[in-house]
């Protein structure tokens, strides 16, 4: 609701006339006013309102100015690119983030092994502070540049995926590995994996089934925030490797002022971030009784 | 856990806080960074834009060459003069956002406090909405509406950041605002605006400064990342994002045409990253770091050789055991040269005062102390086996065959039923996981022998209440759980850690009755570690009384009663319990703080 509203807030706070700035200078008067026609941009505010609402629940955003085809119809195409990737990063991120999180925690508890943790801490501080697109440059440079190693444009076979996907995990490996460290290292404490401790099990065992389930919970509303942050990552991250998805289509949406589509593609992330906010918050009641418990 | 953040003194204290983390290779590291970044924004362009401007056409895109550190560009201009010359305004443009994020993110904080309370709601619940949605999106959001180019950016970049800054400044100041001084000024009628601006603004600044230097570093990213995508600087000007832009194209003829900008990007946001990293430092939010503990001198062992014959009828012996623990000095010894033992089917006390090491001890003797903590001991002899390997105890005991003898003939019931038991575990099956460990049962097996014990321990409808979670357990019957976890071996010894200090009296008594029984039933000895005499009296055959990390008495429970205690702290804790036959109005016996007994054991004198 919010979503849509402020989309559609959006092109109408545009300064001057979208359509004349659309179609540029040269354009007659006649086509311009056309054009308003026919977007129903002289209608009165509300009717333009509800008329967006209508589009919108029977699936009709208007046409794209530049591609000359239905919004709907460009998203559909688009869209499966960009989730493939945010969901595949996602996946790769916290398949690397918890074990290593859990891992320097275990090292490094209690204050042993400072040197480990003071390199650990600040190697991955500095790769957390470098963006996602830098990253994708760096990779480029490594493995297609010095090495020719892999793929570094568009989407075709499997070896195609590895740089986007490491593009945007690797931040987030090393931020998401440090909060899954201190969150370790607190239920590490806890009093619980003492009485785990005294039952005199393996390590292997005291990690991954006493201290790891405590550690779902937080790490998946990590997930969570992050994720929000993947999809917006895919845009720059999509237009380095030109992968074919929503992100290289609402840049160059924005660039060429066609707005129909960009308001559209907006309101799809939107809808895609509000989707994993609440995605994360039932999965959290699922694994967590006590959450659950705490909505009753 | 988490210790609180100390905020530093006003005035010199503050100065003196500074001065100390700029001394540390950090404050070296951001003072060198900032320098730099400074001089070279600021003179960037007058020292080489001339240079960056020159096109060289006998050296288009060519690679890196004395001449041109970075080699050229496709118009044969000079990378390195180009990047140069770019930071005046990749890092102008971030400081300026930043500003404006800040000003507009602390009116929106501040907002709330100054509205009537329904506007106010809305306001914070419109930042609420607002920071959930990542700011690349808000960015594009708002360049969609004020278009590309410097002016556009800089707006964009500045409004995204408004939600999150709108959000610290509201969390921060509705906190503040609760407080006494400023409940005191509302009182005495002082105005809104004048609390604002004497009470609540001073007090936000220092982590309002923290945060928005982190923020400068994330906003010359997000300029990088627009104008790299196209939306942010237009040619003729250029930034960092732009001249990535135009290298990524150029990455196989010339790399450092993408690779110079991209590092300067790096280094001036892992510059501002540490700026804010000295700045928390230096205001106090977060701690200086410790200093590592020197590593501990090697005391001589104890003393005697200790003999290696235990006899039969002993469950525990143990001689000359301390804990040293790190300090801000060198070392401590939480519990001194600490001796006793226990004989097999015994119900002994171990009484003192709060950190007179009873836990330490208790923890010691199970192996189940960590680094930092250091145990080391003459011997500890438990069930025929020695723990002790090379005059330490270790907090991991590798032999498997030790680790099943630990694992099902010691069993430990501690203080607090609510945290130690795992909340993500089903109770059942962590009370049948011992069996699975060290007993060999299968999973259905462990798990029926797990449901009998916690019949055992008087639980109704255990099969039922196995299935459950600790938190639908009351805190008598997580500590009942804790006692059937240790009865899934054959404990030959359960060390009980204040098992009823957290419990109210009435559900105390209940879990004492169980030990108790168990110790009847099973011969099974324990160790009760109380600060509440009369648990003590009441359970007990023989007390130890721990007095700042040592044993200083030994006594018999009828002795104890029949106040014939010789060590002076004894009697005066056992002066210290409240009785029904005191005159009423008298004052309660105390000890007196600040008395300090003799730590020497009072020998036996019969």
């Amino acid at each position: 609701m919010v979503v849509v509203t402020v989309a559609f807030v959006i092109i109408r706070l545009i300064p001057g006339d979208p359509v004349r700035n659309a179609l540029g200078i040269m354009a007659s008067q006649d086509v311009v006013d056309a054009r308003r026609e026919a977007l129903g941009l002289n209608l009165p505010l509300w009717e333009q309102y509800l008329r967006f609402w209508q589009g919108l629940l029977s699936g009709n955003l208007g046409d794209s100015f530049s591609l000359q085809m239905p919004v709907t119809e460009v998203i559909g195409q688009r869209l499966p690119a960009t989730i493939e990737l945010a969901v595949l990063s996602l996946i790769v991120m916290l398949a690397f983030a918890i074990p290593l999180g859990m891992a320097a925690a275990a090292l490094t508890r209690g204050g042993r092994r400072r040197g480990l943790e003071l390199g650990y801490t600040s190697v991955s501080g500095f790769i957390a502070v470098i963006p996602e697109f830098l990253i994708g440059v760096g990779l480029i440079y490594v493995f297609a540049v010095q090495f020719q190693l892999l793929p570094v444009a568009g989407r075709s076979g499997p070896d195609s995926y590895i740089l986007p996907v490491l593009a945007l995990s690797i931040g987030g490996i090393a931020g998401v590995s440090r909060i899954v460290r201190a969150e370790a290292l607190s239920v590490l404490d806890q009093d619980y994996i003492r009485t785990a401790r005294a039952k005199r099990m393996s390590s292997w065992r005291l990690y991954m089934r006493h201290a790891l389930p405590n550690l779902l919970t937080s790490s998946l509303t990590i997930g969570g925030l992050v994720l929000g942050g993947l999809i917006a990552g895919t845009v720059l991250v999509e237009t380095i490797f030109s992968w074919p998805g929503l992100g290289m289509t609402i840049v160059s949406s924005i660039k060429d002022k066609d707005f129909p589509l960009a308001q559209g593609i907006i309101m799809v992330y939107g809808f895609l971030v509000l989707l994993v906010t609440l995605v994360v918050d039932i999965l959290l009641v699922m694994l967590d009784p006590r959450s659950a418990l705490k909505e009753n | 856990m988490s210790t609180l953040p100390v905020p530093a003194g006003p005035g010199q204290s503050q100065v003196q806080r500074f001065a100390a983390v700029l001394r540390t290779p950090l404050g070296i590291a951001t003072v060198a960074g900032v320098l730099v970044v400074a001089f070279v924004a600021a003179f960037g362009p007058a020292l080489w834009s001339a240079q960056a401007a020159a096109t060289d056409f006998s050296q288009l895109s060519a690679q890196p060459s004395p001449a041109h550190p970075f080699g050229t560009d496709a118009g044969g201009r000079d990378v390195m003069a180009r990047v140069l010359t770019a930071a005046q305004l990749s890092v102008g443009m971030a400081l300026v956002a930043t500003a404006l994020g800040v000003v507009g993110g602390v009116i929106i904080g501040f907002l709330p406090i100054i509205l009537p309370r329904r506007i106010a709601r809305f306001v914070v619940s419109a930042t609420g909405i607002a920071i959930a949605f990542p700011a690349l999106l808000l960015m594009m959001m708002f360049s969609i509406v004020v278009g590309t180019g410097v002016q556009g950016a800089v707006l964009a970049i500045g409004f995204a950041m408004m939600p999150a800054f709108g959000r610290l400044a509201q969390t921060m100041s509705s906190s503040i605002s609760g407080r006494d001084f400023v409940l005191a000024a509302r009182v005495l009628g002082v105005s809104r605006f004048r609390i604002l601006a004497r009470h609540i603004l001073p007090n936000v600044a220092e982590p309002l400064t923290v945060n928005a230097s982190l923020a400068a570093g994330g906003s010359l990213i997000a300029f990088s990342g627009l104008s790299f995508l196209g939306l942010g600087v237009q040619a003729p000007d250029f930034d960092w994002g732009r001249l990535l832009n135009e290298g990524l194209s150029k990455i196989y003829i010339n790399p450092a045409t993408a690779l110079a900008p991209a590092g300067a990007v790096i280094f001036v946001g892992v510059v501002f990253t540490l700026l804010g990293e000295t700045l928390s430092r230096g205001f106090g939010i977060e701690p200086l770091l410790g200093k590592r503990p020197r590593p501990l001198p090697r005391t001589a062992p104890g003393g005697q050789e200790v003999a290696d014959d235990v006899d039969d009828a002993t469950v525990l012996r143990v001689r000359g055991l301390r804990v040293a623990a790190p300090a801000r000095s060198g070392w401590t010894h939480p519990v001194n040269n600490v001796s006793f033992e226990i004989r097999r089917g015994e119900i002994v006390g171990l009484v003192g005062e709060s950190g007179s090491g009873k836990s330490l001890t208790c923890l010691a003797v199970a192996a189940l102390l960590e680094h930092p903590l250091d145990v080391s001991a003459d011997s500890v002899n438990f069930d025929g086996s020695e723990l002790t390997q090379n005059g330490k105890v270790p907090g991991r005991i590798r032999s498997a065959a030790l680790r099943t003898m630990l694992g099902t003939r010691l069993a430990l019931v501690f203080q607090d039923p609510s945290t130690s038991l795992n909340p993500a575990l089903r109770v059942g099956s962590q009370v049948a996981e011992i069996g699975r460990l060290h007993e060999g049962l299968s999973t259905k097996a462990a798990q029926a022998r797990a449901i009998d014990r916690l019949a055992e321990v008087r639980i109704n409808n255990p099969a039922r209440r196995a299935k459950q979670y600790p938190h639908e357990f009351s805190g008598g019957m997580r500590q009942r759980a804790m006692i059937a976890m240790g009865l899934m071996g054959s404990p030959a010894l359960i060390i009980a850690d204040e098992p009823t200090t957290a419990l109210d009296v009435t559900v105390q008594r209940g879990v004492l009755g169980q030990l108790k029984a168990v110790n009847r039933e099973k011969n099974a000895a324990i160790l009760l570690v109380s600060h509440d005499i009369a648990v003590v009296t009441g359970l007990c055959t023989r007390v130890l009384v721990m007095y700042r990390g040592s044993i200083v008495e030994d006594v018999d429970v009828n002795d104890l009663v029949a106040g014939r205690a010789k060590h002076p702290y004894t009697r005066a804790l056992v002066d210290a319990v409240p009785t029904m036959t005191a005159e009423k109005g008298e004052p309660f016996t105390t000890i007196p703080e600040g008395t300090i007994f003799p730590t020497a054991l009072v020998e036996e004198t019969v």
